[in-house]
C-alpha cells in the first residue's frame, strides 16, 4: 500500500518523501512499517531468544553432567527439553531468516521496501505476545508443556492449564510466519527491477522464495492439528482418542506433514546464505547457479513425501517403510549437488578466511556430517535402533546448529559492516568463531556414541556407562554458551560504532545491495536501479 | 507512466495475497481433511491393525488342519481407570477357518455404575482384515453397576487367507469408560 502511495505521491512530495528518515522514540519501532527496521527487529528478537533457548539447553546439560537427578526435578527437566525446541525453532532459527529476508530481499531485488508493509509490521509485532504467552506457562500451576515439542497425544493432554496457552501460542507464530511468507513471495514475484528475472535472483532470494512456499502449504497443517488437540481436550472431540473412534498415530502424520518441510524451512535459507558467502570470499561465482535453484525446488518437493522417516517403529507395513527409506535417501542426491557446488566453487579460488566465510566453511564440512547420520538414520531397519537416542539428537543438532544457526552467524557478520557501516571486531569474530566450532564439536560428536550405545533422548537420568561422554558434552555446551557472549558483545560495539565499511565492504562481494552506501539510507531504490 | 503503475502494483499485489490467502484456507482445509481419508485408506489397506468393528459373515470356510497360528491375548487399561479387566486366557493355537472362543474378565472397581468401550487393535496390522469376529463385546457399548464384575465373550476365526508368514496374531483390548457420570 505504502509502496503505492510512494509513486503517486512522487510527483507532488518529491523532496519531502525521499528524505524523511525513521520517526523517533519508541513508536518509531512500534508502528514502522520499513523494511530495515523491521528486519532488525527480527533479528534482535531472534538473539534475544537464542539466548533464552540457550539458557534451557545448559540447564538440560548441567543436569545430564552426571548420573542420578542433581539441579532439577524430571518434570522441569521435560519442561526445559519441550521449551528449548520450541524457542529455538520458531523464536530463533526462523525468525533471523525472516529478518535477513526482510533487511536483503528488498535490497538484493532492487525494491524500495516489501510489498505489504502493514503486514509486515503485524507479522513481527505478533512474535513477542506468541514468545510472552508461551514462557509465561513455566509460571502456571502444572508448569509449561513437558511432552516434547512434537506435542504428541495423549501424553501433551496431560498438560496443566498452561494447555491452551500453549497451542494460542502455536497458532500465533504459524500466523506470523504464513504472513511474513505472503509478504516475501508477494516482494519477490513483484516488486523486482526491470531486468531482474526470476534466474538472475541471488541464490538467497531463490531460497526464501521457495522456503515461503513451503510455509504456507505447511504452517496452516500444523494449525489445522493443535486445533484438533484443543478441541479433543476440551470440546470432546476424538480425532485422536481411541476410545471414540480416533488414532493417535494419525497426529504423528498430521505432524510430521508439516514437519519435516518445516525442517527444510529452517535450511534452504542456510543454503542462500552461504550461496551469496562462498563466492564472495573466494572471487569466484558461484559454481553451478541453475543446479543450486533445481536442487533447492527438489528438495522442497521431496520433502512433502518423507514424513513417515520419523515414525518408522509405530508399525507400518513393510511397503511403506521402503517408500519412506528410499524417499528419504534420494534427498541426499540434490543437497549432495549443492554440496559440490560450494566445493567447486571454493576450488582455485582467490580465498580469504575473514569471519563469515569461517562460518561458512564450517557450515558445509560440519552440515555434511549431520546430513551422513540422517542417511544413517533413513535406513528403516536401522533406525529401529536409533530411534528416540542421543543419535537422533546429535543429527538434528548438527543440522540445526552448525547448519543453520552458523549461516545464520556468518550472515550476522557478513552483511553486518552492510547494515550499520561499521566493520565488526575481525580479532573477536575469529575468536567467537573458533571457540563456537570447537564447542560444537565437543558437544554433540559425543552424543552419536551415547546414542549408538544406546542412551535414551528426553530423560534426565542415564546409566553409569553413558557418564564419561556426558561429561564432555556438557564441557562443550558451557564452551559454545558462553561463547556466544562475544557474538553479542561484537555485535553491541558494531553497532556503536566502530572502523568505517566501504560501501562494497568486500572485495570480492558482488550484488545490488553492495551498491547502496553503507549504512544504506533508511529508504533504498524508491526508483528502480538498472540492471545490466 | 506513474498514473497507470500505481493500480497495476496494487492489483498485482491484491491478486497474489488472494491467491497466497486461499492457498492457506486450502492448507489448514487439508489438515482436516487429513481426517477421513487416514481412515479411508486403513480401512481400505488394513494398514493400521483397526478390525473393521462389524460383525463377520458365518459362511462356513475350510478348515486348514494343517496350519497353527498363535492368537494372543492383550487387555490394557488407561492409567487410572477404575476396571479390572483381563483375558481369561493369554494365548491360543487356531487352526485357520475354524470359530473359537475365549472370553475377557471385566469388573467395575468405583462405586457407581459405569459405562466402558473395548477398543481393538490387531498385531500385525496386515492381519486384521483377516481376523473376523462374529460375537464380540467390543461391538456394543458393556454397562457395569457399582461392584460388578463379569465374563464377555469374543467368538472369532482366523481366515485361512492369512499371509503365510503371519505365525503369531495378538489381539489386543483396551478398555475405555465412555459415560462421563459421576466424574
Amino acid at each position: 500500500m505504502s509502496t503505492a502511495s510512494h509513486t503517486t505521491d512522487h510527483d507532488h512530495d518529491h523532496d519531502h518523501d525521499h528524505d524523511h528518515g525513521p520517526a523517533r522514540g519508541l513508536s518509531r519501532w512500534l508502528l514502522t512499517t520499513n523494511h530495515k527496521d523491521i528486519g532488525t527487529l527480527y533479528l534482535l528478537f531472534s538473539l534475544t531468544m537464542f539466548f533464552i533457548g540457550g539458557a534451557m539447553a545448559l540447564v538440560i546439560r548441567a543436569e545430564l553432567f552426571q548420573p542420578g537427578l542433581q539441579i532439577v526435578d524430571p518434570h522441569f527437566f521435560n519442561q526445559m527439553t519441550t521449551l528449548h525446541a520450541l524457542v529455538m525453532i520458531f523464536g530463533a532459527v526462523m525468525p533471523a531468516f525472516v529478518g535477513l529476508a526482510n533487511w536483503l530481499i528488498p535490497m538484493m531485488v532492487g525494491a524500495p521496501d516489501m510489498a505489504l508493509p502493514r503486514m509486515n509490521n503485524w507479522s513481527f509485532w505478533i512474535m513477542p505476545f506468541a514468545f510472552t504467552l508461551l514462557l509465561s506457562t513455566l509460571f502456571m500451576p502444572g508448569g509449561g508443556p513437558a511432552g516434547g515439542w512434537t506435542l504428541y497425544p495423549p501424553l501433551v493432554l496431560q498438560t496443566g492449564n498452561a494447555f491452551p496457552f500453549v497451542i494460542l501460542a502455536v497458532h500465533m507464530m504459524g500466523a506470523s510466519s504464513i504472513m511474513g511468507a505472503i509478504n516475501i513471495i508477494a516482494t519477490i514475484l513483484n516488486l523486482r527491477a526491470p531486468g531482474m528475472t526470476l534466474m538472475k535472483m541471488p541464490l538467497f532470494v531463490w531460497t526464501w522464495l521457495i522456503t515461503a512456499f513451503l510455509l504456507i502449504a505447511v504452517m496452516p497443517v500444523l494449525a489445522g492439528t493443535v486445533t484438533m488437540l484443543l478441541t479433543d481436550k476440551f470440546f470432546g472431540t476424538s480425532f485422536f482418542n481411541a476410545a471414540g473412534g480416533g488414532d493417535p498415530v494419525m497426529f504423528q502424520h498430521i505432524f510430521w506433514f508439516f514437519g519435516h518441510p518445516e525442517v527444510y524451512i529452517m535450511i534452504l535459507p542456510a543454503f542462500g546464505i552461504i550461496s551469496q558467502i562462498i563466492p564472495t570470499f573466494a572471487r569466484k561465482p558461484l559454481f553451478g547457479y541453475a543446479s543450486m535453484v533445481y536442487a533447492t525446488a527438489s528438495i522442497a518437493f521431496l520433502s512433502f513425501i518423507v514424513w513417515a522417516h520419523h515414525m518408522f517403529t509405530v508399525g507400518m507395513p513393510l511397503a511403506g517403510e521402503l517408500f519412506f527409506m528410499y524417499a528419504t535417501m534420494l534427498i541426499a542426491v540434490p543437497t549432495g549437488v549443492k554440496v559440490f557446488n560450494w566445493v567447486s566453487t571454493m576450488w582455485r579460488g582467490a580465498m580469504t578466511f575473514e569471519t563469515p566465510m569461517l562460518f561458512a566453511i564450517a557450515f558445509v564440512v560440519l552440515f555434511t556430517i549431520g546430513g551422513f547420520s540422517g542417511l544413517m538414520l533413513a535406513i528403516a531397519p536401522a533406525d529401529f535402533q536409533y530411534q528416540d537416542t542421543y543419535f537422533v539428537v546429535a543429527h538434528f543438532h548438527y543440522v540445526l546448529v552448525p547448519g543453520a544457526v552458523f549461516s545464520i552467524m556468518a550472515a550476522a557478520y557478513y552483511w553486518l559492516p552492510k547494515w550499520t557501516g561499521h566493520m565488526y571486531n575481525e580479532k573477536l569474530g575469529k575468536l567467537h568463531f573458533w571457540l563456537s566450532v570447537v564447542g560444537v564439536n565437543v558437544l554433540f560428536f559425543p552424543q552419536h556414541f551415547l546414542g549408538l550405545a544406546g542412551m535414551p533422548r528426553r530423560i534426565p537420568d542415564y546409566a553409569l556407562q553413558f557418564t564419561e561422554f556426558n561429561m564432555v558434552s556438557t564441557v562443550g555446551a558451557f564452551l559454545f554458551g558462553f561463547s556466544q557472549l562475544f557474538l553479542l558483545y561484537n555485535v553491541i560495539q558494531t553497532i556503536r560504532g566502530g572502523a568505517k565499511a566501504t560501501d562494497q565492504v568486500w572485495e570480492g562481494a558482488q550484488g545490488l545491495e553492495w551498491t547502496l552506501s553503507s549504512p544504506p539510507p533508511y529508504h533504498t531504490f524508491t526508483t528502480a536501479p538498472e540492471i545490466e | 507512466m506513474v498514473e497507470t503503475q500505481k493500480p497495476t502494483l496494487a492489483t498485482a499485489n491484491r491478486r497474489l495475497v488472494r491467491r497466497l490467502l486461499l492457498l492457506t484456507a486450502v492448507m489448514f482445509a487439508f489438515g482436516f481433511a487429513m481426517v477421513p481419508l487416514y481412515d479411508v485408506l486403513c480401512e481400505v489397506t488394513g494398514l493400521n491393525g483397526k478390525p473393521s468393528g462389524r460383525v463377520a459373515a458365518v459362511e462356513p470356510m475350510k478348515i486348514d488342519e494343517s496350519r497353527t497360528v498363535t492368537v494372543e491375548f492383550v487387555a490394557s487399561l488407561n492409567l487410572g481407570a477404575p476396571w479390572e479387566f483381563a483375558p481369561q486366557v493369554t494365548r491360543m493355537q487356531v487352526h485357520p477357518g475354524q470359530f473359537y472362543q475365549t472370553h475377557f474378565w471385566a469388573k467395575n472397581l468405583a462405586n457407581q455404575p459405569m459405562t466402558g468401550q473395548a477398543i481393538p487393535s490387531i498385531t500385525p496390522g496386515l492381519a486384521a482384515s483377516h481376523f473376523q469376529k462374529i460375537e464380540c463385546f467390543c461391538f456394543s457399548r458393556q454397562r457395569f453397576q457399582a461392584g460388578e464384575g463379569r465374563q464377555m465373550p469374543v467368538t472369532f476365526r482366523i481366515d485361512p487367507d492369512l499371509p503365510p508368514d503371519v505365525r503369531t496374531v495378538t489381539l489386543s483390548y483396551t478398555f475405555f469408560r465412555i459415560d462421563d457420570a459421576g466424574s
